[in-house]
């Protein structure tokens, strides 16, 4: 067959690829030819870390499952051998906990991004969603991890977690038996955690991945000026401030991912254990069923979910309390109406709400570490509710109010939590509880009552037709 | 924006340190250990002091005899020789590759101590070096325990003062302040001063026994960061020179 003098080897590959699978087409519409907007900064780093992590998590944990045995009997001596007596076994294992931890903290700063910069909002409110689902399944993921090593905190923490079932009227003890499936947590539940794991978890996490990433290419990234760069194209149809992914993103994400895996590596080489948020020292003790270790905290990423479920006396309704403050962030895209994305442009109220919110979830995730004192369940419930009026004001400050509608507002919100508070005062407690009433309610008053008569404080700014650099 | 960003970092700081510094504060007075895991005769003569005066009761049973004298810089014959005095099925001494277990059974040490004598390999990690040192350090005469001996670390501890021969007894006492305090009323083979050092050795040992390779760990930690730091300034300017044409 005579061959063609115009085809190179390399085109003809390629080409007889494309004629085959969209291979040249799916590179151009997600990387080549996907147009970013110019003026990312610092924070879009994040979702491609997620990204990164994802791989880390998924290649060390491949390697561990080659060594770890999920067996009541084997599983914690089975995770010191990996430590000892695999080559790198300890490298792996360092890698794959350091990781979990870095996973969280790359999604909760890329959540923030979100709500800094409106993401969530039209015509992106899928892209949200499937990113609260990812973060869900996150959870879920990290939580049947954490059981495997057999430790005593993995024992006690799932024992914990899983009991919360237990508090739904009339199913909950036959739901929590087939959640372990035994009467307490034991052989079975371990083998069941560690197939949800591996294989089931992590399917559903890499198929939201594909479904948020396609959704996000398919309406394109927001920016931090939050402005549609496809309103302003040039005459070949392209925006006028986007760059191609590839090779401008693709190179500058390439810097966040060495000083990202400088931090990855000075932790597992250095601080594996995180001063014990990390891998916790009881969890170098072996299950025992019969021990009850005296303070049982979650994780560091969940004591802020932790905090919000000890903040409710009532052992169902705090489980309740605790489902709703992850599914509120479902509702995001509709509480917030206002049509400026980017807090650059929202008013000081906004941001101030913003701010509040992420203190307030800081504040609770250190609570959550702690032993329940009265303090420590005072100060979860005042910022579990600060947590909670965030999403009522992102309503709130959709618009600007009036004096009348303001006011009444408030009093509507602050006389809520006002009148538990005279109901269940407590004499003894009577200069904590009087105090800390101040947290929420000077929150709420700079957000709704001060923009009321100050205007300037509420008022959004004139959004700029193209991006600042 | 600044001041947002300042706020949560600020934020994210405190929640980081705060637990450490309680979690040091809650472990009340502890004496320092001071252990130096890359001391290789401290190490060794650790590694003497727990075979012969611990492992009789406590396993160390995640860890392989050969990997030890590896290690702390031991021939598999020396380990032999010195540290193994299990025996197998057949009455022999088990191979150099065994795992470290004991020879009590957990029945024996359950009627012996009211508990089974836990396994040390990871006591360091769990309670810390400065505490088990103080520990080791912690026992005086106690007439009413059933071994004679209480410590002021881990109150009506099952376990007796092992180590009582090269220290010798302490005695609570309770000074003019009332403070109490333990002093040494009979002397052992060793000095205070000796004896220190036998704990300190000991601590080493299990130190190291609790994170073999953690010397490893910190050596490779060390190049890896240079070469990512490398890496980084490389992908910098690479950035940089893509870059230049967008405005």
């Amino acid at each position: 067959m005579a061959s063609n003098p115009d085809t190179k080897i390399q085109g003809g590959v390629l080409g007889w690829v494309d004629a085959r699978f969209p291979l040249s087409q799916m590179w151009n519409e997600h990387l080549a030819q996907y147009y970013a907007p110019k003026n990312f900064n610092f924070w879009y780093f994040f979702g491609s870390l997620a990204l990164l992590v994802l791989v880390i998590q998924i290649v060390s944990g491949i390697f561990l499952t080659m060594f770890y045995k999920p067996d009541a009997e084997l599983a914690f001596a089975s995770v010191e051998y990996i430590m000892r007596d695999v080559e790198w076994g300890w490298l792996i294992r360092y890698m794959h906990s350091t990781g979990a931890s870095l996973f969280f903290v790359v999604v909760y700063l890329h959540m923030f991004r979100a709500l800094l910069y409106g993401s969530y909002k039209k015509p992106r409110e899928l892209i949200w969603i499937f990113g609260v689902l990812i973060y869900l399944v996150l959870m879920a993921e990290a939580f049947a991890g954490y059981l495997l090593p057999w430790g005593q905190m993995s024992y006690w923490g799932a024992q914990v977690i899983v009991n919360l079932f237990q508090t739904i009227p009339y199913i909950g003890p036959d739901l929590v038996t087939w959640i372990r499936g035994d009467f307490l947590l034991s052989d079975a539940t371990l083998n069941r955690f560690f197939a949800l794991h591996v294989i089931a978890l992590p399917l559903v996490l890499i198929m939201l991945v594909a479904a948020h990433i396609i959704a996000l290419h398919e309406v394109g990234s927001n920016n931090p000026d939050g402005i549609n760069i496809k309103d302003t194209k040039d005459e070949n149809g392209i925006p006028k401030d986007g760059i191609p992914f590839h090779p401008y993103y693709s190179v500058k994400d390439l810097v966040g991912v060495g000083v990202f895996l400088m931090v990855f590596a000075a932790i597992m080489f250095f601080f594996p254990t995180g001063a014990g948020l990390f891998l916790k020292p009881d969890n170098m003790i072996p299950a025992d069923p019969l021990v009850t270790p005296d303070l049982i905290p979650p994780v560091w990423y969940f004591t802020s979910m932790y905090s919000v479920l000890r903040s409710v006396p009532d052992p169902f309704l705090g489980v309740v309390a605790m489902g709703l403050a992850v599914v509120m962030l479902f509702f995001i895209p509709w509480l917030d109406r206002n049509p400026v994305l980017s807090m650059r442009y929202r008013s000081f109220a906004a941001k101030f709400n913003l701010a509040v919110f992420v203190v307030a979830f800081v504040i609770l995730g250190w609570l959550g570490l702690q032993q329940a004192t009265t303090e420590v369940s005072e100060m979860s419930y005042r910022f579990s509710t600060v947590y909670f009026a965030f999403f009522f004001l992102l309503w709130f400050l959709s618009k600007e109010r009036s004096v009348a509608f303001s006011l009444i507002a408030f009093a509507v919100v602050a006389g809520i939590y006002t009148i538990y508070d005279i109901l269940r005062f407590d004499p003894s407690d009577a200069g904590l509880i009087m105090w800390s009433w101040l947290i929420p309610t000077v929150y709420l008053f700079v957000t709704m009552v001060a923009p009321a008569f100050a205007r300037g404080l509420g008022r959004d700014r004139a959004v700029p037709e193209r991006v600042t650099s | 924006m600044k001041t947002l960003i300042a706020t949560t970092f600020l934020a994210a700081a405190a929640l980081f340190t705060v637990p450490a510094a309680s979690a040091a504060s809650a472990s009340g007075d502890l004496q320092k250990a001071n252990v130096d895991v890359s001391n290789e005769a401290s190490l060794q003569r650790g590694a003497t002091l727990f075979m012969n005066y611990c492992m009789a009761c406590h396993s160390t049973e995640y860890m392989r005899y050969n990997r030890v004298g590896r290690d702390i810089g031991l021939t598999e014959q020396q380990v032999e020789d010195n540290f193994i005095f299990i025996t197998d099925k057949d009455g022999e001494p088990v191979g150099v590759g065994s795992l470290m277990k004991n020879a009590m059974s957990d029945d024996y040490g359950e009627e012996a101590f009211g508990v089974v004598p836990p396994d040390l390999t990871m006591t360091t990690r769990i309670h810390g070096e400065d505490w088990v040192y103080t520990f080791l350090k912690s026992f005086y005469i106690d007439e009413s325990r059933p071994l004679g001996a209480n410590n002021t670390v881990f109150s009506n501890v099952g376990m007796p003062h092992v180590l009582w021969e090269l220290q010798g007894w302490q005695e609570k006492v309770v000074d003019d302040d009332g403070n109490e305090r333990i002093e040494l009323v009979r002397s052992g083979k060793m000095t205070p001063s000796e004896y220190d050092r036998a704990v300190r050795d000991i601590v080493t040992y299990l130190s190291y026994m609790g994170e073999p390779m953690q010397l490893d760990r910190q050596r490779i930690g060390l190049y890896v960061l240079i070469f990512l730091g490398i890496f980084t300034i490389l992908a910098y300017f690479l950035k940089k020179e893509y870059w230049k044409d967008v405005h």
